[in-house]
């Protein structure tokens, strides 16, 4: 079966951002969201470590450690930025003024649980939550991006998650490698489907029923929107 | 006139004793009080309990602590890229009391601000709820967070004068402004001594009533 790059899926999630609002990205694949929004978006990005309204990547002559992201890669500040304090940018997150998060994830139920923090292993190495919670808890709307399935080709959405969970009941919509889903009081909803790729692939890879909305959307292999 | 500017990183952690917390500041290498930290080294402290973000990644960071071993605990929320530590982790002779960001942040603040600790949302229904009260309020689940405090707080600032008025440079803020409020004794290294009244106050990030020590981070 088809399936969208991470570049592609980063694009994909941009594409469905609002024109303007504050949004965070959570550190890994979401991170790359900020390099697909439009030159023109009022969107401005949050980041835990302190930082409003963050900037492109600078270039590699430019690069200052003290201006970094959440992921510690440099970053630039954008026209009207702002510095603070981490309890100021956990008073952002907690206290509901983010507008969206997108985050990855391991595992999403279809209630909107999350799971998506490194609890450790096995072999002993050790767990770490950072700020991940915070936004799950806080954020006005949850977005994950995720591939669909494992490595192993497991489904990551399911009907209950068997990884401990980040937070619970807080996920609105799931961008995935194949498909857009939209966590309802109804259960998981279809919005769009990678083209080529049908709703009952789509299914076989997922442990939770899948209802089709009403007018099921497709988004191409870029992770552009096709045109109808 | 009041003057807490002190020689050396050395002068920075006088009194530092075995078993004592530690607060140090830094969001990855972005605010790490280096100077101090290499410091430490040289006092022969053992035992402490450092408060941190994150538990150092190898460079001239908290690895050095924990390849000396001189950390018996850390609380921290994000101990990741961080292989001494995590080799003492696995074989047991490390705790880790893992703690949500904005909840270690918050539990700083707290302590520094006199408060005996705080209800959040966060962690309810997580194995963050472990052994903590858990509050209904308001239609809502809280758990009840308490504050933390510590001996010394070592961080890093952009600027200071020698009242010990402070500021920082960018990103390298994060929790070292919280952690000036809730050290019992206070010590920052800064790129920059400037003479009083200098400064904006505008510009004042931590003022000088939360500075016990402040020194030049070039001069050690």
């Amino acid at each position: 079966m088809k399936t969208l790059s991470r570049l592609a899926l980063a694009r994909l999630v941009a594409h469905h951002l609002p024109k303007e609002g504050f949004v965070n990205l959570g550190i890994g694949a979401p991170t790359h969201v900020a390099d697909f929004l439009p030159a023109d978006t009022s969107v401005m990005l949050h980041s835990e470590n302190g930082i409003l309204n963050v900037g492109p990547k600078p270039q590699e002559d430019q690069q200052d450690w003290d201006l970094i992201n959440a992921g510690k890669m440099p970053v630039t500040l954008a026209t009207g930025g702002s510095f603070f304090d981490s309890s100021l940018a956990f008073a952002m997150m907690r206290g509901g003024h983010i507008d969206i998060a997108i985050l990855g994830a391991f595992q999403v139920s279809q209630t909107g649980d999350l799971a998506n923090w490194s609890t450790g292993d096995a072999g002993g190495a050790p767990p770490a939550i950072g700020g991940a919670i915070d936004l799950a808890v806080g954020a006005k709307t949850i977005w994950v991006m995720m591939e669909h399935t494992t490595r192993e080709g497991m489904p990551r959405i399911v009907s209950q998650c068997t990884l401990p969970p980040t937070a619970v009941g807080v996920v609105a919509r799931i961008f995935t490698s194949v498909a857009i889903i939209d966590v309802t009081p109804d259960g998981l909803v279809v919005d769009a489907l990678l083209d080529g790729v049908s709703i009952d692939e789509v299914a076989a890879l997922t442990d939770a029923k899948l209802a089709c909305a009403p007018l099921m959307k497709r988004f191409r292999a870029d992770g552009a929107i096709a045109e109808r | 006139m009041r003057n807490v500017v002190v020689e050396d990183a050395h002068a920075a952690v006088r009194g530092l004793s075995d078993g004592d917390t530690v607060m140090v500041g830094g969001f990855g290498g972005a605010g790490l009080p280096r100077r101090i930290i290499k410091a430490v080294l040289d006092l022969n402290v053992r035992e402490l309990t450092v408060i941190s973000n994150n538990a150092g990644a190898g460079g001239e960071d908290l690895s050095l602590w924990f390849g000396a071993r001189i950390v018996r605990k850390i609380v921290c929320s994000y101990p990741r890229s961080a292989d001494v530590f995590a080799q003492q982790y696995r074989a047991g002779t490390v705790e880790l009391e893992l703690v949500p960001q904005g909840t270690l942040v918050e539990r700083i603040r707290a302590g520094g601000a006199g408060l005996g600790g705080f209800l959040t949302p966060v962690g309810v229904g997580t194995v963050f709820e472990k052994g903590k009260q858990k509050i209904h309020l308001k239609g809502r689940d809280y758990l009840l967070e308490e504050p933390l405090h510590a001996q010394f707080s070592f961080l890093k600032g952009r600027q200071a004068d020698p009242l010990g008025n402070v500021n920082y440079n960018k990103t390298a803020r994060n929790h070292s402004a919280v952690m000036a409020t809730a050290g019992a004794t206070v010590a920052i290294e800064v790129d920059q001594l400037v003479h009083a009244g200098e400064m904006d106050p505008e510009g004042i990030v931590t003022p000088c009533i939360f500075v016990d020590r402040v020194f030049l981070s070039r001069s050690s």
